[in-house]
């Protein structure tokens, strides 16, 4: 371009107060919340400035092991179990509802418009009006329990957001072997056959990456946890968090159903029409040409949804979630022990591992993203 | 919103009534409207209760009669709820303006200087930046409220808005940036020969075509703002946002639902109207989320 070097530097000039903010504000501040998780920091209003900084010291990752291991922080790993359940789900009824409804709306329906506006309203609320309005209709004694009885039949007793009942039950030391099996279906399988049919060099990183969590997993998580942990502890799928899926869901497949959409409004007629030549049935259609395209879309949709739901807060403080053990998240525990335990180093390490959770599904996407985009010059 | 529900089914009604329905007939688009009408029931289920239960008085709020309809409607609980978050909404309305308004202008220089004025190493500052967006606000917080008490902004709204401007630059900067990189270069190269330069160019050929992008930025921000909750619930508890106001009065067990139905309501109402006056840009904004958008 012609343009002159004088101007090229107020350009860099004009930028560099955004990225000076945001490399103190994002850089600058999690290297802080990361070394504040190696110490012991307290804030107990008890002590005075200087007592605190003579207590304060460098425990390196204590207090990442007494998440792991200790008896008196189970609340942690409640919480850790939680989300990973909340994000399993609530991508999936997120992914389904929202495909289902994005396919409805592409067959040339009338009043499409008011369907779409009512499927995507909740986007526009808070998360605490979510959590508020929710928490009301699941009373246990009335709200969606009662629904049933308006057809004339028996009420629901489920108890919802307060339920303590638990499912899927495991003890705490399997938990490195679960992932690790997980990691094999959800990562491996579907890397390995991406590598085989297409050759994708993202494929081959990722399983490189999955293949390093699994060695780690298995050969040191599993037998240090085993050797640490005093006693079993039971963790498993807590039933209250359907009622945090059905909240969240009800406010977020509206998401995925715009993302869908957009994606089908970008598939040519004709190809659909060229397909039906063929001798496609309308079911062979989606199976063959529509699935198969929308497939990126699904994977930006999973993270961005898990991205959520991984550091999820408002919605479950706003049900009550600060009283139910059984809707924790590391996102209240976080701010728990933090402004209310005056335990800050317990709290940043709480959220550096919350920022390794959605780090490690984001940055191969933020990279992905970008690495096809032409440069310019 | 929950007027335009019932109108739907008319339109099958009448579609029904044509002549020669039964003959040509198909049932898989019945069926497909039949879903749709469902999932539109469910979807708005919530927006019924909270304008039913909020018409109710005290006196008939009960959990065993939720679903019915009051003997006498009255509005009541909005004058309750209004009373109990004004200040909420107060704060919040001083938030939002400067809050959206700043990091809208910042991401539109920013977003011109990266699709226009590329420079070496932009594509690495431009990913670093969108990082921002996608981390979880805790892993920052802590030494945000630290230095927010040391500038004396800590409970503060200038506070609030310094960190929704910050933490607001990477989507505002992604939208304008990608928006301007569809403005073609030959049109900014005819400025430059005029002899524009880099806020010349801005001012006369960018500035003008910008305002279908900064009404999605504008909205998009707004809405963020507005229902932001972890900044407001730690950074300033002595100036509540509307979403903290919000929260105490349902938290606080001595409110009646009726009332905590009506605060949901007002809430939400701002967005909410938004979204339904301009949801087009509104539906841009949410795209863009995921990148390519």
């Amino acid at each position: 371009m012609s343009r002159g070097s004088k101007d090229r530097m107020i350009a860099i000039l004009m930028l560099s107060p955004s990225v000076v903010l945001l490399a103190i504000f994002v850089y600058g501040f999690i290297g802080s919340t990361a070394y504040m998780s190696l110490t012991n920091l307290s804030t107990q209003m008890q002590l005075s400035e200087q007592l605190r900084k003579a207590q304060e010291k460098f425990i390196g990752l204590g207090n990442y092991n007494s998440f792991m291991t200790s008896p008196l922080d189970s609340r942690f790993r409640i919480g850790f179990v939680n989300t990973l359940f909340f994000t399993l789900l609530f991508i999936l009824v997120c992914l389904v509802v929202g495909l289902l409804l994005a396919i409805l709306l592409d067959q040339k329906i009338k009043g499409e418009s008011i369907f779409r506006t009512i499927f995507l309203f909740p986007m526009a609320l808070s998360f605490v009006v979510t959590g508020v309005v929710w928490r009301w209709l699941f009373n246990q004694n009335s709200g969606i329990n009662l629904l049933p009885t308006l057809v004339g039949f028996p009420a629901g007793t489920f108890a919802w957001h307060t339920s303590q009942d638990q499912i899927l039950q495991f003890d705490w030391v399997n938990f490195p072997i679960i992932v690790s099996i997980l990691v094999v279906v959800i990562v491996v399988l579907p890397s390995l056959w991406y590598i085989v049919r297409q050759r994708s060099r993202i494929a081959m990183f990722i399983l490189a990456l999955a293949l390093l969590a699994n060695t780690y997993l298995l050969l040191i998580a599993a037998p240090g946890l085993r050797s640490a942990m005093v006693r079993p502890e039971t963790h498993g799928f807590n039933l209250a968090l359907l009622a945090v899926v059905l909240a969240a869901g009800w406010q977020m497949s509206g998401y995925t159903m715009a993302m869908y959409l957009a994606g089908l409004r970008g598939i040519s007629e004709e190809l659909r029409e060229a397909a039906r030549v063929d001798g496609c049935t309308e079911f062979g259609v989606y199976r063959r040409i529509i699935f198969p395209l929308l497939a990126p879309i699904t994977l930006s949709a999973i993270i961005i949804l898990g991205h959520i739901s991984l550091k999820i807060f408002d919605l479950v403080y706003s049900m009550g979630g600060g009283d139910l053990l059984s809707i924790d998240m590391p996102g209240m525990f976080m701010w728990f022990e933090t402004y209310r335990g005056f335990l800050p180093a317990r709290g940043a390490a709480v959220a550096i591992i919350m920022l390794l959770l959605v780090a490690v599904v984001i940055i191969p996407y933020l990279w992905s993203s970008l690495r096809g985009e032409p440069e310019n010059e | 919103m929950s007027s335009s529900a019932p109108a739907l089914p008319k339109t099958i009604a009448a579609e029904g009534r044509a002549p020669g329905f039964l003959n040509n007939v198909r049932w898989g688009q019945l069926l497909i409207y039949a879903v749709l009408i469902i999932f539109s029931l469910a979807f708005l289920l919530p927006v019924y209760m909270v304008l039913l239960t909020s018409i109710k008085s005290t006196a008939e709020v009960d959990i065993s009669s939720m679903w019915e309809f009051p003997r006498q409607i009255q509005f009541d609980s909005f004058r309750l709820a209004f009373d109990q978050l004004k200040i909420g909404l107060g704060n919040s309305l001083s938030l939002v303006i400067p809050g959206t308004v700043i990091s809208a202008v910042l991401g539109s220089i920013n977003g011109y200087v990266l699709s226009k004025w590329k420079f070496p190493g932009a594509n690495i500052i431009f990913p670093l930046m969108l990082f921002g967006m996608f981390i979880p606000y805790q892993a920052i917080i802590i030494p945000l409220v630290q230095f927010l008490r040391t500038v004396s902004l800590y409970n503060s709204i200038p506070g609030l808005v310094l960190c929704h401007v910050v933490y607001g630059l990477p989507i505002t900067t992604l939208i304008f940036r990608n928006y301007y990189s569809e403005v073609p270069d030959e049109m900014l190269e005819a400025g430059a020969i005029d002899g524009a330069g880099f806020f010349g160019l801005y001012w006369w050929i960018v500035l003008p075509i910008s305002l279908p992008g900064f009404v999605v930025v504008i909205i998009w921000q707004f809405t963020q703002i507005w229902n932001e909750f972890l900044f407001g619930v730690t950074i300033a508890q002595g100036t509540p946002t509307v979403t903290v106001a919000l929260q105490n009065l349902s938290g606080s067990q001595i409110v009646q639902w009726n009332v905590q139905m009506a605060a949901a309501f007002l809430a939400a109402l701002p967005t909410l109207l938004v979204y339904i006056l301009l949801g087009r840009y509104f539906i841009r904004g949410l795209l863009a989320g995921s990148i390519k958008g």
